[in-house]
């Protein structure tokens, strides 16, 4: 098998662990009272992914994910707050593994916390809503502790999942 | 060309980071609380147009109708407003914390409403 089949092979299933994850979320009844604060664990594989595979294959991961999730399970807002958040994660997150200033942690910290305010703020500017402002401890709280969580798991990931990808 | 950073550092940095991340939240938290200002009214904003305010002291019950057929429940009560219930198929307005703070919403995007607090001095229109 040529690497680029490989490649496309591993994307594949990659999208198809992170849209499991998602979809697992989903089932969760776990509900601050505030929308777009999710554990993110789909953010688990995007991680493994950047560090595994590069932010490019990283990058199409996540988007394929968010959305295929919206076509399949979502609804439209579901869909932009969803992509809103996968894209400032995702770019905060390349941006900070790129200066190797943090270990997978910091990264995921980073990578949780921005996806929520991605949410958040798209949520804002579509409902037209200035207090916005009042979500932002909430959100940066959670995202951390979501942060830490994914963060620790990604390690895992990364450390136990052996081959050369 | 290996970045010289060992992971002693970057753990050193995680914690760095977590912290001041932290701290800002809860200055964020604190400042957001003292100047938080009490509701007064409840708006209810159909599409973009205020078509109902209800006083926070008064607890009831309220079903809105959406423009696409589908509705929401508005319950007041115990000076908070909340959306009890609600036929949109995403409830992220259902599942959401009852506001009372001037500010603060609940929106429903698939039925177009928003639940909006507004404090004293912005009473707007009409009595109810």
């Amino acid at each position: 098998m040529n690497t680029r089949t490989k490649k496309v092979a591993l994307g594949g299933m990659l999208v198809a662990a992170a849209m499991m994850m998602s979809y697992l979320e989903s089932l969760l009844p776990i509900s601050l009272g505030i929308p777009g604060i999710k554990p993110g664990l789909a953010n688990m594989v995007v991680i493994f992914a950047m560090v595994r595979l590069g932010v490019r294959p990283a990058a199409a991961i996540s988007l394929v994910r968010v959305v295929l999730m919206s076509i399949l399970f979502g609804s439209v807002s579901a869909a932009m707050y969803s992509l809103a958040g996968a894209v400032l994660s995702l770019a905060v997150m390349a941006l900070l593994h790129k200066t190797g200033w943090f270990s997978t942690l910091g990264v995921s910290i980073c990578g949780a916390v921005s996806h929520n305010a991605g949410q958040i703020v798209v949520a804002a500017l579509m409902l037209e809503t200035k207090e916005i402002v009042y979500y932002f401890p909430a959100l940066a709280i959670s995202g951390v502790v979501t942060g830490v969580l994914i963060g620790v798991l990604a390690a895992l990931l990364l450390r136990y999942v052996p081959g050369k990808w | 060309m290996k970045n010289a950073l060992s992971d002693k550092q970057k753990r050193r940095n995680d914690v760095i980071l977590l912290l001041v991340l932290v701290i800002l939240a809860a200055a964020l938290f604190c400042g957001l609380e003292l100047s938080k200002e009490e509701g007064a009214y409840v708006l209810v904003v159909i599409d973009g147009e205020t078509c109902a305010q209800y006083p926070l002291s008064e607890d009831r019950e309220v079903r809105i109708d959406a423009k696409n057929g589908s509705y929401n429940v508005l319950t007041i009560r115990g000076g908070e407003a909340s959306v009890s219930a609600a036929g949109c198929p995403d409830l992220v307005c259902a599942r959401h914390r009852a506001v009372k703070a001037a500010g603060e919403t609940i929106v429903c995007l698939p039925n177009k409403l928003v639940i909006r607090i507004v404090g004293a001095g912005e009473g707007v229109d009409f009595a109810v």
